[in-house]
């Protein structure tokens, strides 16, 4: 039995985006899902119902009948109070939630026994989630689309010019934080031919700055801000005291600036005063991405442009929604390779498998239970805002990491007490001149042992042909057989000497050979 | 000189191999190593044939065999070509293995060194042991040797019963041990002997005969090994410590190789000397579920070489494939003509590439890659997922990824490269064959892949036409 995967039309005031887009319908109905799909959901991002149609979806007339008929329900937004109510038991709905900042509705939904994915509390830090990572994909596009908004706000062009009617001065950006929005803002503005500056809290992404052709600027003061999970984390007062100067003084020469500055679970951080605002030059724009948050510029108003001291301030929250098209077709792509983590069986039946990090950080609710936040997926970088509640499942890992120890201690000492019994018995009953020598042959063990861990692998074969080479020392016991002092008296000198010759001609061949094919393979390890 | 001086330069010998072993810890001080190891074996012979031990009567002897055997050596290093160091390294070790035989019996029919007690009892303990470590060592290594150089079929031989067999055979010396130390003189304590270095020699053999040919490496470091060990015992029999000490060198020195190998193929020591890879009960069991699904993708050189003009990254993965075509003078010639356009290239080195240990570096040296450019696995793994193009060339059971996601895999667990991750990957391979753990490989069905069949030598050749063109 297949399920039906429903699209509802997003209810959120001017969203414009919709979870699923023909193309991706197509695939899903591959994976062996039925779709359905509200009457109208795409018309807002161009996808018409009869291009829904074409691709085998059923078209609902409205959202009740779609919410009452589909198993699994995609959505953008999170749902609203009415969408709530319409949430069935044992139904599973995917989308934007925010558990954080949302606690009113994950108890609601929590309530309504469904089992609930929330696409932005996806591990990031999986690589393997990265195809499924649509914070990523709005991300990248909210950072064109703001550059294309500063554009449109702004009375000149991005790139120098020189014209018949006079020169024209290219464009300085500047943008505040280089995650994913802050990079694509770089690429999009330097690709206009702005001159483009970026700073970061985490010096780690100076590199990508420098290879979208922005220039990174230093704050100077020595602090390391990587957060963990791909976030900045907050920064000392000494810090943030060099930021502002560094940030007061860019403000002062730049025409744009694009803040996309955000702290997991924290208001956004204020790094542009109104005295920054007041010293940019009349016919400045700021983008400030960060809106929703509370803005990163003091006189942004979250969701509309304004007009301070000269300078346009945008503040749209909507910017991904204003590419509507884009970011339908990258979010439903997002969703179809969830779907197929979840699918594996491609038989249209989706299994919710906790056991898998990617899913456990996406499954905020299952069945009823809230199983937010998941604990840390097992990698060095832990995300702090999720770490603290979830301490006690690593803690028990721990405890059964401990359990296999003692028993590689027994075994130690099983071969202890081996070692033990046999060296006792030959000191018990070995001639003293034996047990020098196998303090010897101890020793040299160990040494070979110490020396050969440090042989670079590269060097494996040398390796072996050089202790080839000197296992020739046996041409020793040869040679000392060839014709030794005490000679004579029944000792068949003859025969012993032939086959001492045979030995010291072998071994011969295997020191000279050894040696020089050793050389010779040496001289060719070049840099 | 007196005995006192030749115990000194026998310590000045084995601080010089120590050294000589140190030094190969990185390419730039090997060659010095190498250097130490020629200086520590000319003392060690000079200091024996000037020391009280060897009288004036048994040098032309003496100096003869070695012309004889060292221009037999010279002419063989000179000779033998890189893709041949297994075969070489491994009859090298056969005859460690045959003169620890002969000077163990040399010295039990010399009846100059006489002792009495205990010390008898141990002597003739440690010249049993020498010569049955030596006859080991010389058969299993002829027998590495012919399966190296394809003059013995590389499938693994197994007698029915063989672990039996080989019990048997380990209590038959046993028991003739003790006849051997119960002889009263040399005639009857002959025969025990002799018995027993022909149940060592049949055993080398069945031991090896019994070893797929993807195992050499391990057999080879572990043929290795023991022809240390039989210079130590050899050591311990003379009551001569420089002996005793290179061959405990050389002996764990070829443990640690084995055991390398054996963890890179995520094997256990036993299961590989016991023999016979894939050929036990469960070999089918991948059919089924297991099965791979899709369709291979063929490519055409010219479509490789337009693929690797396009990328930013490339790592080449190379095998014994790319040893048996020596293809790898062209694969630098590609290497450098994408170094020059800016592309980064590297190769990916798998412990287990090849016939024996290190056997890829070796290739890649001859033909100039510089090392630098050469990784081993763990450092370049990470790598795949930002990589545009990964090649493969005549490897397969080191690329297959069914030895991370199917559990039921005959391979699953060992460590592969994972050259799926990349962009796109390219596998160069005369057919669809199976590799020689017998395993089919998903990678070849996998969405991101493409074949180029043919010999890898002369798709090469094309490729790098198509490129410099």
């Amino acid at each position: 039995m297949s399920l039906q995967i429903g699209v509802p039309r997003e209810t959120f005031a001017g969203e414009k985006r919709v979870a699923t887009v023909p193309d991706v319908v197509e695939k899903l109905r591959k994976l062996g899902f039925g779709v359905l799909v509200e009457s109208g959901a795409g018309e807002a991002a161009n996808f018409g119902d009869d291009t829904y149609r074409a691709a085998g979806a059923d078209i609902v007339p409205d959202a009740a009948a779609l919410w009452s008929r589909a198993d699994i329900v995609f959505k953008v937004r999170g749902p609203n109070a009415e969408e709530v109510a319409r949430v069935r038991e044992g139904q599973t709905l995917v989308s934007f939630i925010w558990p954080a900042q949302n606690p009113e509705l994950m108890q609601q939904l929590a309530a309504r026994k469904a089992t609930v994915l929330a696409i932005d509390c996806l591990p990031r830090q999986l690589s393997r989630a990265q195809k499924m990572d649509a914070l990523t994909s709005m991300a990248g596009i909210s950072g064109y689309r703001a550059v294309i908004e500063a554009a449109n706000a702004f009375g000149r062009f991005f790139s120098g010019q020189i014209t018949a009617a006079g020169k024209v001065p290219p464009a300085k950006v500047f943008i505040a934080g280089a995650g994913v929005a802050g990079l694509a803002a770089i690429g999009t503005a330097a690709n206009l031919g702005a001159i483009v500056r970026a700073n970061d809290t985490r010096a780690e992404v100076a590199d990508q700055v420098k290879s979208l052709g922005g220039e990174f600027v230093k704050v100077d003061y020595e602090e390391e801000g990587s957060g963990g999970g791909g976030y900045a984390k907050v920064m000392s007062e000494g810090f943030q005291k060099a930021q502002r100067e560094m940030y007061a003084k860019q403000a002062s020469e730049v025409d744009i600036i694009i803040t996309t500055a955000l702290i997991p679970g924290k208001p956004a951080p204020k790094l542009i005063t109104a005295d920054m605002v007041q010293t940019m030059k009349p016919g400045s724009v700021i983008v400030d991405m960060a809106g929703e948050q509370g803005g990163n510029c003091e006189l942004t108003v979250p969701g509309e442009a304004v007009v301070r001291h000269g300078v346009t301030i945008i503040g749209y929250t909507d910017l991904a929604s204003r590419l509507a098209k884009q970011s339908s077709t990258l979010y439903s792509t997002n969703l179809l390779r969830l779907t197929e983590e979840l699918c594996k069986t491609k038989d249209g039946v989706i299994n919710v498998n906790m056991e898998d990090d990617a899913i456990r950080g996406l499954t905020v609710i299952k069945d009823g239970a809230v199983t937010w936040p998941a604990p840390p997926p097992k990698l060095p970088a832990a995300p702090p805002p999720a770490a603290k509640p979830a301490a006690a499942p690593p803690a028990a890992k721990g405890h059964g990491h401990g359990a296999g120890e003692p028993m590689s201690a027994g075994a130690l000492a099983t071969v202890f007490g081996i070692g033990a019994i046999a060296f006792a018995f030959v000191g018990a009953y070995a001639p003293a001149a034996f047990l020098g020598h196998l303090t010897v042959f101890v020793l040299a063990c160990f040494v070979g042992y110490m020396v050969i861990w440090n042989v670079t692998p590269s060097l494996h074969t040398p390796l072996m042909s050089v202790t080839n080479a000197i296992s020739s020392i046996i041409v020793i016991g040869a040679l000392v057989q060839i014709a030794p002092p005490e000679s004579g008296g029944g000792r068949p000198d003859e025969l012993i000497r032939w086959i001492a010759v045979a030995g010291i001609a072998l071994t011969s061949i295997n020191m000279f050979g050894g040696f020089a094919v050793t050389r010779r393979m040496l001289a060719m390890f070049r840099k | 000189m007196n005995p006192s001086l030749v115990t000194v330069a026998y310590i000045g010998a084995t601080i010089l191999f120590i050294l000589s072993l140190g030094g190969l810890s990185n390419p730039e001080t090997s060659r010095r190593g190498n250097l130490y190891g020629v200086i520590g074996m000319t003392i060690a012979v000079l200091a024996t044939v000037l020391g009280p031990r060897v009288t004036g009567a048994g040098i032309p002897w003496l100096v003869g065999a070695m012309v004889v055997g060292g221009t037999i050596g010279l002419y063989a290093a000179r000779a033998v070509q890189m893709t041949q160091m297994p075969e070489l390294v491994a009859i090298m070790h056969s005859l460690v293995g045959l003169a620890a035989c002969l000077v163990g019996f040399a010295s039990y029919i010399d009846t100059s060194v006489a002792f009495t007690g205990v010390e008898k009892t141990i002597h003739e303990v440690e010249i049993y042991v020498g010569i049955l470590i030596g006859a080991v060592t010389f058969s299993g290594s002829v027998i590495a040797f012919g399966k190296l150089s394809a003059r013995i079929g590389g499938k693994p031989v197994l007698l029915p019963g063989r672990h039996w067999l080989n019990l048997a055979g380990l209590l038959v010396v046993i028991w003739f041990g003790r006849e051997f130390i119960h002889a009263h003189d040399i005639a009857s304590g002959m025969t025990p002997l002799v018995v027993m270095t022909v149940i060592a020699l049949l055993f080398g053999v069945h031991m090896v005969m019994a070893i797929g040919g993807a195992d050499m490496p391990v057999v080879v470091s572990m043929l290795n090994s023991y022809s240390g060990w039989a210079a130590a015992a050899t050591g311990f029999m003379l009551s001569n410590d420089l002996l005793i000490v290179t061959g405990a060198l050389v002996g764990s020195s070829g443990a640690i190789l084995s055991y390398i190998m054996c963890r890179a193929m995520n094997r256990n020591f036993i299961s590989v000397i016991a023999g016979g890879f894939g050929t036990g009960g469960g070999a089918p069991a991948a059919k089924g579920a297991g099965e791979p699904a899709g369709e291979v993708t063929p490519i055409s050189a010219a479509e490789t070489a337009e693929m690797l003009r396009e990328a930013k990254n490339v790592i080449i993965v190379p095998g014994y494939g790319m040893a048996v075509a020596q293809a790898q003078h062209t694969v630098y010639e590609i290497t450098k003509l994408l170094r020059e356009k800016g592309v980064n290239v590297r190769f990916g080195i798998h412990p287990v590439a090849g016939r024996m240990p290190g056997h890829m570096n070796v290739l890649l040296a001859e033909a100039k890659v510089p090392y630098d450019i050469v990784m081993e696995m763990d450092e370049i793994n990470e790598d795949f997922p930002d990589t545009d193009v990964s090649m493969v060339i005549g490897a397969n059971d080191i690329v297959n990824p069914a030895a991370q996601d199917d559990p039921a895999s005959p391979i699953a667990g060992m460590p592969v490269l994972e050259v799926w991750k990349a962009r796109t990957s390219i596998v160069m391979k005369r057919s669809m064959a199976s590799g020689y753990a017998g395993v089919d490989n998903p990678l070849f069905y996998k969405e991101n892949n493409r074949m180029l069949f043919g010999d890898a030598k002369k798709m090469l050749d094309e490729v790098l036409v198509a490129l410099s063109r």
